[in-house]
């Protein structure tokens, strides 16, 4: 006969083998960052994101990256199934290389955010979210 | 999709030589592809993929977007303004509908 405890452990269990799923695998996180950089080497520091520390529905996450100098801006989310969000070409009528969204998060994970910059170099910048509830749409 | 509406938000003025902030929103549920309908079956992925902004012919910015963009996609961003001039905001959606949007900017 199954114990109150036991039947947590369980459905824990469960709730666990449910989100395997949901999760991006670290190759396929450096599958689309490679996708963007060619390989190339990322400097840290250069892009500011600026995201909640804590969303409590991950179905709309306010993100808002800067990156001084930048050509492109490559936002990721790293821990969901298809970590890719949005590639960002700035063009000549272009203010300032910054752009603001709402983006889907799965669980608590890294934003991140990479910058190519007008002299070919990448640089990168994150910020962790916290999610309550996930936005995976399952 | 008769719901797929563009909202675009600029600066009622500005002068030549600004950098003027622009708020766009196009209603647009973003499916995944993940989600199961009430019967349990997959909803097809559907996806605006694409957003684009010109001013007086020359690109702001174009944004390639994947299913971790949220629903009613929200896109805020800066535009260097040099003459009156008009905006083009154009969306591509997965089913190879092209949504577009044309407003003009009179400066000061």
């Amino acid at each position: 006969m199954l114990t109150r405890r036991d039947t947590m452990a369980l459905s824990l269990g469960a709730a666990t083998i449910a989100m395997v799923p949901m999760k991006a695998s670290a190759s396929a996180v450096d599958e689309a960052i490679n996708a963007f950089t060619g390989g190339a080497a990322i400097a840290d520091g250069g892009v500011t994101v600026i995201a909640p520390e804590i969303a409590e529905n991950g179905e709309n996450v306010p993100v808002e990256v800067e990156a001084p100098g930048a050509s492109e801006i490559f936002l990721l989310a790293t821990g969901n199934p298809t970590p890719s969000v949005a590639r960002v070409r700035f063009g000549e009528a272009s203010g300032a290389p910054r752009i603001s969204t709402r983006i889907r998060l799965g669980e608590t994970q890294d934003v991140m955010a990479i910058a190519k910059l007008a002299d070919g170099n990448f640089v990168r910048g994150a910020a962790e979210v916290r999610v309550t509830i996930g936005g995976c749409g399952g | 999709m008769s719901t797929v509406r563009p909202r675009i938000r600029l600066p009622r003025s500005a002068n030549p030589g600004d950098v003027v902030q622009v708020r766009t929103l196009i209603s647009h549920p973003m499916e995944t592809g993940n989600r199961r309908d009430a019967d349990g079956n997959i909803v097809p992925r559907q996806i605006i993929n694409r957003f684009t902004c010109e001013y007086g012919g020359k690109v702001v910015l174009d944004v390639d977007m994947e299913i971790s963009v949220a629903a009613n996609p929200y896109m805020e961003f800066d535009v260097k303004v040099e003459e009156s001039a008009d905006f083009v905001f154009t969306w591509y959606d997965d089913d190879g509908s092209v949504y577009s949007e044309t407003q003009h900017m009179e400066l000061g």
